[in-house]
């Protein structure tokens, strides 16, 4: 192998949609490095405009299928941020679960079926289901658990149907309750029988320190509600994420980019484990642990294995969430409130990291203006950085071996499903 | 017998619904891969059927195709060619593919109007048209309504085919499924829906969990609009706003907007 490589990756799907990936090695220097976002543009911020309040979620959900929910989360947190809504304590709990829902049907998707099949060898998990049947069945079983929770709480997961500006319009029982809870706790049971599958496989060598960015609040593993932290500088108020965002167009991607203190930040499940670590339950800390995963941890191909460890302290979170809903007198709430002209920001964490929807509302509660900016464009030119950095550590292995690690450097951030399931077709010229 | 080829393909969508199509349990999985080869889903897979064409996808022919998505570039419509000359059979999956989706939503407004929204410093920068169905480019053989589609209606739809039954959805209206749930109806609580003259065959799933229907499964054949006219005399209601309700996801229906491009 000489030190000519040139790589020419046509449709990583769904980094935000299409995406191609270029790399241009001449005798080892590094003359191209692009993660191109070619994904037709669908225009939700067009979309929202001239919409009422109570349709703002209903439409900016579909930005996305597998983050829906988070899409839903930010967007009402934005209005009742706009129309100066305090959401009950019922209500947080309600979002609390069904966030629960959302986070294992992405994270398993992301670490089961697709980081894993990578690991083992196999091009789908279609041919894992003959020679690992039951790490199969456990991922299926874990996937449809969101699925299950989010029919419980909201009518669907996916563009889920009861969430609203201020309170949901669906109450669960108390057998829906005791149900999540007896599924999040065998939940927990096939996660720690995987904590060896997953340690088995391991993870490529890999370090590059940058700027980690998530939602923050003291005490809690920030989820849905808090400020913004940055690794490099601090807590930031939320109504700011403009200035920790910048976003700018570049020619070879319909997906804005983003950037912080530096060339790039990251955000996503390593970010939060990395600013939010000691907030994790103290089963998710034990499971960080097993998996050989300490705060602060600088390699990108460990964010399957932080999106492991989430989903572990999720179970926890959403025992507690459904046991407290269990000693409530809860009920249908009153939506009402008053319209007025105004302007709101939500911010929360999505799978894929930190979202913001910022809507602007007119005195009859229909939107003038919308802007969402997305956790996997703000990755973007941080897998970039990364591939830079790789790059030269890997530059003399065999093709094979360079397409693998760039292909699981993408996969690893889990940039939007698909794309992570196939991501290069790596074309080597030899000069 | 080969197991019949089956493939996924998406355009401008959020691909929800093929998630929804792999929300399976194990037993159901294991079934779809005993009688069925997936030979392409992006979504899930590495492999391609066949050398690669120059969009991406693989050439080799293949039985069924699910295509999710609508189309918004023109530059796409090639794509959508091929893979149809490639494939026996054509479902259109979900609401973008069938009618347009929430993408169409978009066509209200003017190109100008919509490109400065998302992209205020550089609006002409990517390359975007009206946003249709699949539908007004290839023929479609069957379709899987809904945003998102139900897991349940999809197996339905992948066992016809299995058996050579030309798949049906329902067609009659979503309040007859409200009404067989027995939910007090919508328009009683003061809010609009569009269960009249939407499709049935989601179970009326929001009516049922709090909410109302938007019409993502697209009209019924023969919408009594007539008849949605009188519902919203009786409950006094406002007819720009039920207008704006059909907007969500009824953009390329002729029965609604007719003069819309």
């Amino acid at each position: 192998m000489t030190n000519n490589v040139k790589i020419d990756v046509r449709h990583i799907t769904r980094v935000e949609g299409h995406g191609n990936i270029l790399v241009d090695l001449e005798k080892g220097e590094l003359k191209e490095c692009k993660l191109a976002i070619v994904e037709a543009p669908r225009f939700f911020e067009a979309m929202l405009r001239g919409r009422h309040y109570s349709e703002a979620a209903l439409i900016s959900c579909r930005i996305c299928g597998i983050c829906s929910v988070g899409h839903q989360m930010a967007s009402l947190s934005a209005s009742e941020d706009a129309f100066g809504i305090k959401i009950s304590r019922q209500e947080q709990l309600l979002r609390t679960l069904l966030n629960v829902g959302e986070f294992y049907e992405s994270h398993v998707l992301h670490v089961y079926f697709l980081a894993v099949p990578d690991f083992a060898g196999a091009k789908s998990v279609f041919p894992l289901v003959k020679t690992h049947k039951d790490v199969v069945v456990r991922a299926l079983e874990l996937k449809r658990l969101g699925h299950h929770i989010g029919d419980l709480i909201a009518g669907r997961l996916i563009h889920s149907v009861s969430t609203n500006v201020k309170a949901m319009s669906k109450i669960p029982t108390d057998d829906i309750l005791h149900d999540i809870i007896n599924q999040l706790e065998s939940a927990k049971e096939k996660l720690k029988a995987d904590v060896k599958t997953l340690n088995t496989l391991g993870a490529p060598e890999f370090e590059r320190e940058t700027e980690y960015i998530s939602l923050y609040k003291e005490g809690e593993y920030a989820l849905l509600w808090g400020d913004i932290y940055s690794s490099d500088t601090g807590i930031a108020d939320k109504h700011d994420y403009l200035k920790m965002t910048n976003e700018y167009l570049v020619d070879h991607s319909t997906a804005k980019r983003a950037k912080h203190n530096r060339s790039s930040y990251m955000v996503g499940a390593l970010a939060r484990f990395n600013n939010s670590h000691k907030w994790l339950s103290p089963d998710a800390k034990q499971v960080a642990e097993d998996l050989g995963l300490k705060a602060p941890c600088y390699n990108s191909y460990m964010l399957t294995h932080a999106q492991f460890v989430e989903l572990v302290h999720l179970a926890d979170e959403g025992i507690a969430a459904a046991k407290e809903l269990l000693g409530m007198n809860r009920q249908l709430e009153d939506r009402s409130f008053e319209v007025k002209a105004c302007q709101g920001v939500g911010a929360v964490e999505v799978p894929r990291g930190i979202l913001y929807h910022d809507y602007t509302y007119n005195d009859k509660g229909y939107m003038e203006k919308a802007n969402c900016i997305i956790p996997t464009a703000q990755n973007l030119s941080s897998v970039e950085d990364d591939f830079r950095a790789l790059i030269p550590m890997v530059k003399d292995k065999s093709k094979e071996e360079i397409q693998l690690a760039l292909e699981m450097m993408v996969r690893a951030y889990d940039p939007c499903i698909s794309c992570s399931a196939h991501i290069l077709d790596v074309e080597f010229t030899d000069k | 017998m080969a197991k019949p080829r089956v493939a996924f393909f998406e355009f401008s969508d959020c691909e929800g619904c093929q998630l929804c199509a792999l929300d399976l349990t194990p037993e159901q999985l294991l079934d779809l891969v005993s009688v069925v080869d997936i030979v392409e889903f992006r979504e899930a897979m590495t492999e391609k059927a066949g050398a690669l064409d120059d969009h991406g996808d693989g050439t080799d022919s293949i039985d069924v195709a699910f295509i999710e998505g609508s189309i918004n570039r023109e530059s796409d419509v090639a794509r959508l060619k091929r893979i149809r000359e490639r494939a026996s059979i054509v479902v259109a999956l979900g609401a973008c593919a069938h009618i347009g989706g929430i993408n169409a939503l978009k066509n209200f407004q003017s190109e100008e109007e919509y490109r400065k929204a998302a992209y205020p410093t550089d609006p002409y920068k990517y390359e975007s048209t009206t946003a249709k169905a699949i539908g007004e480019f290839i023929k479609v053989d069957a379709v899987i309504p809904g945003c998102p589609i139900d897991t349940g209606e999809f197996l339905h739809v992948v066992k016809d085919l299995l058996v050579g039954h030309k798949p049906q959805v329902p067609d009659y209206p979503v309040c007859v499924e409200c009404k067989l749930k027995e939910n007090g109806c919508v328009y009683e609580k003061g809010m609009h829906c569009l269960g009249p003259v939407t499709r049935a065959g989601c179970g009326a799933r929001c009516p049922s969990n709090g909410g109302y229907c938007y019409g993502c499964r697209g009209l019924i054949s023969k919408p009594n609009i007539a008849s949605q006219q009188d519902i919203m005399q009786k409950y006094n209601l406002n007819e720009d706003e039920m207008l704006s309700k059909f907007k969500m996801f009824l953009q390329r229906s002729k029965e609604v907007f007719p003069d819309d491009k």
